[in-house]
């Protein structure tokens, strides 16, 4: 899935550049109204050339500015074709995973070999190692380790079990070992697969609603423009009437079709669909599969996430956290016994109270490495762990245990001692606090309480910042009780929790969050989260979970990582932010392209003789050399912009998460004030060239 | 420029803005039919109009309800007013015997009237009877009025309801609007200014032997009310053919302020009504500032250029066109004011300014009236600004925009283009028509440059429901009449439609709470981006021609060509 592919990549622009060519084609230009304008005015400036021509008269400006207008709108096209074509690259592997796999489909306890294409929703197929699996389903038995690098582009290979949370599996994935049954749960040409083909091929690339309004704007503006040029002979005319040289300023029609070029916003025109492509395909590089882009665009606008917390904000397992000695008992003592009964302990919870004591209290996995140690391992019966030392006598004199409170409590109480009632009180508060309480005992003696505790993952806390930067509201959802809750969203920094929820809880909150009017994000892998996702605003299913999970949200993350709604939130408002610079951009231009144009075309107005240029000329604050070079390098300006920002459009305008006022404020400095001084510069460097060339 | 007219601005611009808060709390109060001062003898006058006219105010009413009443209300003014003129010569209150006028010039006058626009083709006092101007014109100065006032209103609603479909009831807030608002405060103008020594009678005209034995015809009749609310409801159209600038108009220095005060004093009352009515008073004044901004911009460019000497009158003072009694500071401010509110009532001959000071008032115009603008006009027609600028920002903060909470899509753009463009296109193309048909250049009085302002004038005033005119054009010919009158008709409904569309669907809309990452919209950044949006707008549209007008007639100035 992973296919880096660089921008100058010359296959790829080969490609588009092709590709290009084809969308010139006015039937797809129609889609885009300020190209469709623009390739209008250049057909009609190829005429008006090619009519000069038939009578004989041949004008090297209006040739070239033809060739400019034509540039301008291939350059729109080659941006499109260009953003399509990354996408096209990443299809064409996810296309070979999909070749001619054959099914071994079980019918009635036979197995019969068919076409992956040929099944059916329904049916039921066997795969073993090495076999790929041939579409999208569910175990329904076995277990297997399954290569999904061909989706993912991650090479470990992940379990997939009948049963439980980790039942499904993807079309075009391969098996590497051990033998599973498998229901399909998709119809054919619909599969997985099939989908993430079509959403990186851009073909069905629906426009998303901020686009359609955009593109209002910018039908609105380009019909202005087009009445504020197309009045303009009129108002010409009587003015060079007025002046009293009724052909002072004749105004030709590759003139006036440049000057309308120059002021409709070509450069979000051209560059529209493009920034909505890359803005997918960033996506798919981040190696999220979205269903529609409108979903990305919604991702934009979250201001609610609701997040679980196991594996999201904690590790999932808990770790030792403080030791709290019996009475009588020094917490060196405690965490002594606590490490030698933990030394062969190898679940997380064991090898962390390890750890803490060695880091708490300087101690060393020592001589309990003697051979004579017996490590009593957990059982479900005695719901303990522990070790027996052996005595000089090699009779187990340190019999020490670590367990539940009450089973500990059983063990000591078997043995002639008491259960002080201290410790039970630590064990309450360590319970009320949101830890587990872990009781440690050697032979009838309680030493005391280790604290075990939910980890919250490293730089949580400042994801969580940057998402209220961004103006997003997490909420922390847990099956804990209340306190527990409390104390692990005071830790992880979230600004809001449910404790002891169920799913319809979560699916009550997203609802009641949406009736006040917010747009909420959640993430969830089990299938009793599919109606959450499916309520959500924005559902983003993990791809370790079920089939039920991944149909229900409207993307679906492949790395399967939770925090990844981050990135998927940074790229919606980098696609907004994108059109909105672009278009500033666009508009800010035409500034100094009336500064080109105006004076070249009304120079000659009111002029007292030809010798001294008309008043307006005053307005050609560039000084340009001539009115030929000024609306020519104008044109050249125009295009070339095209050329200039695509970068920009595929990459995206770096988001910063500083607030609103402060993104507006300096995306107005960079793209408003630099688009009313870019052209200024580009437009007088270009006619200096063109002046030195003497093409005009 | 010295300290008194510097003492004079201060003044007035201290006046209206501490007038604002306490007329728009008034306002809010009528417009809700609560308690005032006066309700005691206006409200069973308001349940009696009810009564009478079969309308239950509390009855809801939809967008394109609303929108049909608009329209239906004012077509049938616009016949009444077309009748009445017809009918002039037959009807009584008219002692000079006035004829009545052509048919074209009744019609565009009739739409005139009916569309707050009060261009005037016509002059009063030799043209129109007492009958016509009171009953007609004074009758139809309130109700385009109120029906400015009550669409805002049903806009306000739609962005502060949530999830209904209705916006209020047009004939309430006709009636109240009329009656609470408009009425008491042209009847205390109005005496108040007879005071001053404006007429307020039904003699006929007065006839004097001058001190040169010549038989001069002074002509009276009921001034007064009508000025008033000619004043108040952005109307403009004078009793006298030279407005404002006639003695019985505006007598004294006191009555000139007085009347300056009331073109911007409802427009301006209003942005605090709006921020009442939006649960933010913050919201109402940043309009408010925006306004102000856009308003001292024009004034400073525009004395600034009637300061300059003119190298045409060899250096003097460019009082050309001028009351002696107003002098510049008071010309330019009334021209400003005027033009920044649809008011069109005029002190001085905006003909006669400097081309750069008549380019104030001109691009006043072109802006679509938003500069304080029309009695709820110009307040509408910013709101859709506001909706273009918070979409803008929405984009560049990568958020979709939202306008008090409310989601700016799609259908919001679509409407907000139209109702903003649409004056700007008919304008357009109705003044590049008449700058190349005879029956459009035939009219003119003035040459070059200055007779495209001329004409750019003509058609901005009358789309954009101003109504004042540049003068130096022969306006009452068959073209100007029948091209004016389906200008002023489009450029109002053209925007009173797409305003009550965007409404009634913003209406229907939830309303999303505010984060950190929502933009603020009564801060700083976002009135210096409101500012920039409706600048762009106009000038991006208007450059040219401005550029073929105003713009070569300054740079030939200074070449000592005048026209």
């Amino acid at each position: 899935m992973r296919t880096p592919s660089s921008l100058l990549d010359p296959g790829l622009l080969k490609a588009a550049g092709s590709s290009a060519f084809r969308k010139l084609d006015p039937r797809v230009q129609w889609a885009n109204p300020v190209m469709f304008v623009t390739e209008l005015g250049a057909v009609l400036c190829t005429l008006a050339v090619a009519g000069n021509l038939l009578v004989g008269s041949w004008d090297g400006f209006d040739l070239q500015a033809t060739l400019w207008l034509w540039f301008t709108v291939f350059f729109a096209s080659f941006a499109e074709a260009l953003a399509e074509g990354r996408g096209k690259a990443q299809a064409e592997s996810l296309k070979r995973a999909r070749t001619q796999a054959t099914a071994r489909r079980l019918q009635n306890d036979r197995e019969e070999c068919v076409a992956a294409t040929e099944l059916q929703k329904g049916d039921v197929v066997v795969c073993e190692a090495e076999d790929i699996i041939p579409a999208d389903g569910e175990v329904i038995e076995g277990i297997a380790t399954v290569d999904e690098s061909a989706i993912t582009g991650e090479s470990a290979p992940v379990i997939r079990e009948s049963g439980g949370d980790r039942s499904a599996v993807t079309g075009g994935t391969r098996v590497i070992s051990d033998r599973i049954v498998i229901r399909v749960t998709s119809e054919k040409g619909n599969t997985f697969l099939d989908r993430m083909i079509t959403m990186v091929e851009g073909a069905q690339r629906q426009r998303t609603p901020n686009e359609i309004a955009l593109g209002q704007l910018l039908l609105g503006l380009t019909a202005a423009f087009v009445l504020a040029v197309f009045t303009l002979p009129a108002f010409t005319h009587y003015s060079a009437a007025a002046g009293g040289k009724p052909d002072a300023a004749p105004l030709s029609l590759v003139v006036l079709v440049c000057l309308l070029v120059c002021l409709i916003p070509t450069t979000i025109g051209g560059l529209l669909s493009a920034i909505g492509i890359s803005g997918i395909d960033r996506l798919i590089r981040r190696n999220v599969m979205a269903t529609s882009g409108r979903a990305v665009e919604a991702a934009g606008d979250i201001d609610v996430l609701l997040l679980d917390k196991t594996g999201t904000i904690t590790l999932g397992s808990r770790r030792a956290a403080a030791f709290l000695p019996a009475p009588g008992l020094t917490p060196n003592q405690l965490a002594d016994a606590a490490q030698l009964a933990s030394l062969a302990d190898a679940t997380p919870e064991g090898r962390s109270i390890v750890v803490l004591a060695k880091e708490g209290f300087n101690l060393r996995g020592r001589e309990v490495a003697a051979p004579h140690a017996k490590f009593v391992p957990f059982t479900a019966q005695t719901r303990m762990s522990g070790v027996d030392l052996p005595g000089s006598d090699g009779q187990p004199t340190r019999r020490i245990r670590k367990g539940a409170a009450s089973a500990v409590r059983t063990f000591v109480e078997s043995q002639g001692g008491q259960f002080p009632g201290e410790v039970a009180a630590a064990v309450d508060e360590v319970a009320r606090q949101g830890g587990t309480p872990l009781v440690v005992a050697e032979n009838g003696r309680v030493l005391g309480v280790i604290q075990l505790k939910d980890v919250v993952k490293g730089g949580i806390k400042e994801r969580f910042a940057r998402l209220r930067r961004m103006g997003i509201r997490t909420v922390m959802i847990t099956g804990d009780n209340p306190l527990t809750a409390a104390a692990i969203a005071a830790e992880a920094g979230v600004d809001d929790f449910m404790a002891q929820a169920t799913p319809e809880d979560k699916l009550a909150r997203i609802r009641d969050e949406q009736a006040r009017g917010h747009l909420v994000a959640m993430t969830g892998d089990g299938t009793n989260d599919a109606p959450a996702l499916a309520q959500a605003d924005v559902g983003v299913a993990m791809n370790t979970g079920t089939q039920a999970a991944r149909e229900a949200g409207n993307m679906v993350d492949l790395d399967s990582n939770p925090t990844k709604l981050i990135e998927i939130v940074e790229i919606g408002k980098q696609l907004l932010t994108t059109r909105g610079a672009l278009t500033t951009f666009s508009i800010a231009n035409d500034v100094a392209k009336y500064f080109a144009i105006l004076p070249a075309m009304f120079g000659g107005l009111y002029a007292v003789n030809a010798a001294r240029p008309g008043p307006l000329s005053a307005l050609n604050l560039m000084h340009l050399a001539t009115p030929q070079s000024a609306i020519l390098s104008a044109v050249i300006f125009n295009a070339l912009i095209i050329i200039a920002l695509i970068p920009l459009a595929l990459r995206g305008v770096r988001y910063r998460p500083l607030g609103a006022t402060a993104v507006l404020r300096r995306n107005l400095f960079v793209y408003g004030l630099g688009g009313l001084a870019a052209p200024f510069v580009g437009i007088k460097l270009l006619d200096l060239l063109i002046t030195c060339l003497g093409i005009a | 420029m010295n300290a008194r007219d510097g003492l004079q601005l201060a003044m007035y611009t201290g006046a209206l803005m501490a007038l604002t808060p306490w007329l728009g709390g008034h306002i809010l109060r009528a417009a809700n039919g609560e308690r005032h001062l006066l309700s005691r003898f206006l409200l069973p006058v308001e349940r009696l109009i009810y009564r009478t006219a079969g309308v239950a105010p509390d009855e809801e009413m939809r967008w394109t309800q609303y929108a049909l009443s608009v329209v239906w209300f004012n077509g049938m003014g616009l016949v009444l007013l077309l009748v009445l003129q017809m009918l002039q010569e037959y009807l009584p209150l008219n002692p000079q015997g006035l004829p009545s006028p052509s048919w074209h010039l009744a019609l565009n006058t009739a739409v005139s009237f009916a569309t707050n626009t009060n261009w005037q083709a016509y002059s009063g006092e030799a043209t129109m009877s007492y009958l016509t101007q009171s009953l007609g014109f004074t009758v139809q100065n309130f109700l385009s009025a109120a029906t400015g006032v009550a669409v805002l209103l049903a806009l306000t609603r739609g962005l502060v309801r949530r999830s209904t479909r209705t916006l209020g009831n047009f004939w309430a807030d006709l009636v109240r609007t009329t009656l609470h608002l408009f009425l008491p405060l042209s009847v205390l103008l109005a005496v108040v200014l007879v005071s001053q020594g404006v007429v307020q009678n039904l003699s006929p005209s007065a006839e004097a032997t001058t001190l040169e034995h010549a038989h001069q015809v002074i002509p009276l009749g009921p001034a007064a009310s009508q000025i008033a609310i000619k004043q108040l409801g952005t109307n403009g159209g004078g009793f006298f053919g030279t407005n404002s600038a006639h003695p019985f108009e505006n007598p004294t220095p006191l009555s000139n302020f007085l009347e300056m005060l009331a073109i911007l004093l409802i427009p301006s009352a209003l942005c605090s009504t709006y921020g009442h009515m939006v649960g933010s008073r913050r919201q109402g004044w940043a309009i408010w500032t925006v306004m102000m901004l856009l308003f001292l911009a024009g004034l400073g460019l525009a004395l600034w250029a009637e300061h300059q000497p003119n190298p045409a009158l060899g250096g003097l003072p460019n009082l050309e066109g001028k009351e002696t009694r107003f002098g510049i500071a008071n010309s330019v401010l009334w021209a400003t004011a005027t033009t920044g509110a649809s008011n069109g009532s005029v002190n001085a001959m905006h003909d006669s300014f400097s081309p750069l000071g008549g380019l104030v008032p001109l691009v006043n115009i072109l802006l679509g009236e938003v500069v304080f603008g029309g009695v709820g006009a110009g307040l509408y027609g910013m709101l859709m600004f506001v909706v273009l600028t918070v979409f803008m920002a929405g984009l560049l903060v990568g958020r979709t925009p939202e306008y008090l909470g409310k989601k700016v899509e799609a259908r919001e753009v679509r409407l907000a283009m139209i109702a903003v463009l649409a004056p700007c296109a008919i304008v357009l193309v109705s003044a590049a028509a008449a700058a190349v048909v005879p029956a459009g250049t035939g009219s003119l009085n003035n040459a070059g440059p200055h007779g495209l302002s001329e004409i750019l004038y003509a058609f901005a005033s009358m789309t954009n429901n101003n109504g004042s005119a540049f003068g130096g054009l022969h306006a009452a010919t068959p073209f100007y009449d029948l091209v004016g009158a389906l200008c002023m008709l489009l450029g109002r409904f053209a925007v009173i439609v797409p305003v009550l569309a965007l409404a009634g669907g913003m209406a229907s809309k939830k309303v999303s709470p505010a984060s950190t990452g929502t933009l603020r919209t009564d801060g700083g950044l976002f009135m210096i981006l409101l500012v920039g949006v409706v600048i762009i707008v106009g000038a991006l549209t208007f450059l040219p021609v401005l550029t073929l007008g105003p713009v070569i007639e300054h740079l030939l100035m200074l070449q000592g060509r005048v026209f």
